[in-house]
């Protein structure tokens, strides 16, 4: 580090540290780094781990719905008397998992793993920055998440469990529900989004500031664009929601009936609060965070799987300008659709009518960006790789997720779906197949410049037809039961209601393809870790890409580049007609 | 490893890295108190009755002076570093830190009173909102109080090997004051006025 390296006020604290060069202690190297690529690293492997969790807590629900009442097998005895007495689980530990299913995957898993992971790692390699713009902010972004983490992990094990509201954690369930899980989860809710904060603020200040030499925003590669307009969407929707967090735990710790209306009435007994509040208070404060929370999602899925395709095709990018736009253009309408998540709270037909509208308008952002993916493979000579394998699997499934979305977005149909499982499949197929393949897409690809070998690609052929397969069977069955009226959140599995008697069997098929895709995983995890030490040696740019970022050593030192880098020409610059070899770096010279 | 424009500005975008930060920051503390504010406005169209005069309007009116002093007296200290007088730029720093605790002292004595009668948080819908509100406000006052006695304090030091950036934090720390007084002054009319 040299002195004049960035201290923000935020990072005072760590002010003191000496200003040492080379020769960091493993800690400081590998622990408490200021690295970007160390940090993205942290954030990805955390990321992964949680994917993982919330994925096993998923595994063992889909046992209770496929066999409600039968003891689980196993493990049913690791959970205890008190969540499954003699190993059959208990209606609130249902609850408990499901809510932590969804906060896990959303706020622990994908968003770290695909902003702070991938945007960390990759964003500042492809602008050509030595690092962050703020090294020490993005330390503590990424020590903040671990927090919040811990506090959720550790709600598990407190008296009475987690939180078991939902991810949604609808008031005033959330607010009088008997135990403290809610409060845990309010916690580590404020350290996510703290965190989330300190690192969209950084991610926008490099991108504007440190791009390198001859970078011009229309140079940049789609990856940094989707980054760029995540980083505004983390920005400026994440408040209002830790505006409700805060509410909420005033609501919960001090007695205050922000969500809570008058004349409360539980079981039998009226609650002795001042009353007054508004419960839909709260699901519009969600909503505005979690609708632009969806483009979180997905946009640097799209951003992965653009460099992808461009690599794979061999062929400059169909429309980089038109995906930019659409880009820029879904995230500002991001903002104005979230009540379509509430029709169903009758908040009257001229604020639906004008919710429907903007929902259908924010889908034609997202069409451009899938049609201009599939029309760049027309007539390309396609390598199928591992990362090309899981982006192409991400067009159709990303396709399903969209085209489902589009009868819950009017009323009249959503009164029907809303709370079926056809919304589960839904948002699965944009999340699930979706944005986690690509981000698995987005490992293969891009592990090679993190560690400098390559993943074995038969393993990795078995995980993606294994995988391909398998989230095919979890999701697809959920329209046909969500058709049918099947309520989500049932802990056995619907089986109360009479209309479901004729759906109750695709359940078990449900469990047994969730728990074949947890078995094609462990292809995925030998692969991962057994490749940073018997994985091929690669150099620099194994897949003859043209971005920045395969211009440093891989892996790159400390500082990135060997040299400071510039930036000749836009970022696709395949098969260019009378150049000798099919790609064209950003970095190489005009040649006279 | 050097990380460019920490101290000068980048020529296209016309800023140094850490403005451009803040007033990113800032936005997002727009959005964080727009949220509350826009509880405010549905709770209370959402109310039967509102209750008015609960509050000591002439402590109110007190506070808005002493957090718009504070304001003054940060240009003033930033003006002074600009003007290279480091002893004047960090007395003025002093200054403003000390009229935002007489701010809280202020608060406090409010806050008692309302505790010893039992309008806590808990006592209505109005006293809810308005401890939250100016709760958060409180914790943004007593974040800038940190972060001045930080700048006054062993922050100083960065003034004698990179005044322009001792310089510049200043001015980041006084756009923060500046949205934190602002925010008063939307409080203090909502509150204690309308």
């Amino acid at each position: 580090m040299d002195s004049t390296v960035t201290h923000s006020a935020h990072g005072h604290e760590h002010g003191d540290v000496a200003h040492h060069h080379e020769e960091l202690g493993f800690l400081r190297k590998y622990v408490f780094s200021l690295d970007h690529k160390i940090i993205g690293i942290q954030y990805a492997i955390t990321g992964l781990l949680f994917l993982l969790f919330g994925f096993t807590l998923m595994m063992v629900m889909r046992f209770q719905l496929a066999y409600p009442g039968h003891p689980i097998p196993l493990i049913g005895s690791i959970f205890g008397a008190a969540n499954a007495p003699n190993g059959v689980m208990l209606p609130e530990f249902y609850n408990q998992l499901g809510a932590m299913h969804g906060t896990i995957m959303v706020f622990l898993g994908v968003v770290p793993l695909a902003v702070g992971g991938f945007g960390n790692f990759v964003m500042p390699l492809q602008i050509g920055a030595p690092d962050m713009a703020f090294p020490k902010l993005n330390m503590m972004s990424y020590w903040v998440y671990f927090c919040g983490g811990m506090t959720m992990l550790a709600s598990f094990f407190m008296p009475g469990g987690t939180a078991q509201s939902g991810w949604t954690s609808y008031p005033p369930l959330s607010i009088v529900v008997a135990t403290n899980g809610q409060v845990y989860w309010l916690v580590g809710m404020i350290f996510l989004i703290t965190s989330s904060l300190l690192g969209s603020v950084n991610f926008i200040v490099t991108i504007v500031q440190l791009r390198a030499k001859g970078l011009s925003y229309m140079r940049l590669p789609f990856f940094v664009w989707a980054q760029l307009v995540t980083s505004f969407l983390l920005l400026l929707a994440f408040p209002p929601l830790e505006a409700a967090g805060i509410l909420q735990l005033m609501d919960r710790v001090a007695g205050t009936s922000f969500f809570l209306p008058s004349g409360l009435v539980i079981s039998g007994k009226p609650l002795t609060v001042a009353g007054g509040g508004n419960p839909l208070l709260w699901q519009h404060l969600f909503w505005f965070l979690a609708h632009p929370e969806v483009y979180v999602l997905i946009l640097p899925a799209m951003g992965i799987i653009s460099e992808i395709i461009a690599n794979n095709t061999r062929k400059p990018l169909w429309g980089y300008k038109a995906l930019v736009y659409a880009a820029v253009f879904l995230g500002f309408m991001s903002f104005i659709v979230w009540a379509h998540h509430m029709f169903m709270t009758g908040m009257g037909t001229t604020i639906s009518a004008f919710f429907q509208t903007t929902t259908m308008i924010i889908s034609i952002p997202s069409v451009i960006i899938l049609t201009a993916l599939l029309l760049s493979l027309w007539g390309a000579s396609i390598r199928f790789t591992t990362p090309m394998l899981f982006a192409l699997a991400f067009l159709p499934m990303f396709g399903i997720g969209g085209l489902t979305g589009l009868p819950l977005g009017l009323a009249p149909s959503d009164i029907h779906l809303h709370d079926t499982y056809y919304v589960i499949g839904h948002f699965h197929y944009v999340v699930a197949p979706g944005t986690i393949f690509a981000l698995f897409a987005g490992v293969y690809y891009w592990f090679p410049k993190a560690t400098g070998r390559k993943m074995n690609e038969t393993l990795g052929k078995i995980h993606f037809w294994g995988s391909f397969i398998a989230i095919n069977f979890v999701f697809m069955p959920m329209f046909i039961q969500g058709l049918g009226g099947m309520n989500r959140r049932m802990y056995d599995g619907g089986m109360q209601y009479a209309h479901n008697a004729g759906l109750l069997h695709w359940n078990i098929v449900i469990g047994v393809a969730a728990w074949t895709l947890g078995i094609c995983q462990i292809p995925f995890i030998l692969n991962f870790f057994g490749s940073i030490k018997w994985g091929a040696l690669a150099d620099k740019n194994p897949w003859d890409a043209t971005t920045l970022e395969w211009s440093a050593p891989s892996p790159p030192g400390h500082g990135n580049f060997l040299t400071e880098p510039v930036v000749y020409r836009g970022p696709y610059e395949y098969s260019v007609p009378g150049h000798a070899a099919d790609f064209t770096p950003q970095f190489e010279p005009e040649r006279a | 490893m050097e990380i460019p424009y920490t101290v000068e500005p980048r020529p296209d975008s016309g800023l140094a890295n850490g403005k451009l930060g803040i007033w990113l920051f800032l936005a997002s503390e727009v959005m964080l108190f727009g949220a509350l504010f826009s509880t405010y406005i549905l709770l209370r169209v959402g109310a039967v009755e509102w209750p008015h005069g609960e509050l000591n309007v002439w402590l109110g009116a007190v506070n808005t002076v002493i957090l718009i002093c504070s304001s003054v007296t940060m240009v003033v200290a930033w003006a002074k570093l600009k003007m290279n007088d480091f002893a004047k730029g960090r007395l003025y720093i002093i200054v403003t830190a000390v009229l935002a605790l007489v701010f809280l002292v202020n608060k406090y004595f409010e806050y008692a009173e309302h505790f010893g009668k039992g309008e806590g948080p808990w006592h209505s819908t109005f006293f809810a909102i308005y401890f939250t509100l100016t709760g958060l406000h409180g914790l943004h006052i007593i974040g800038g109080i940190v972060v001045m006695a930080y700048l006054a304090g062993p922050g100083a030091k960065l003034w004698k090997r990179n005044p322009d950036q001792f310089t510049n934090r200043v001015e980041y720390t006084g756009l923060y004051w500046h949205f934190v007084d602002l925010v008063w002054i939307f409080l203090f009319p909502v509150l204690y006025l309308l």
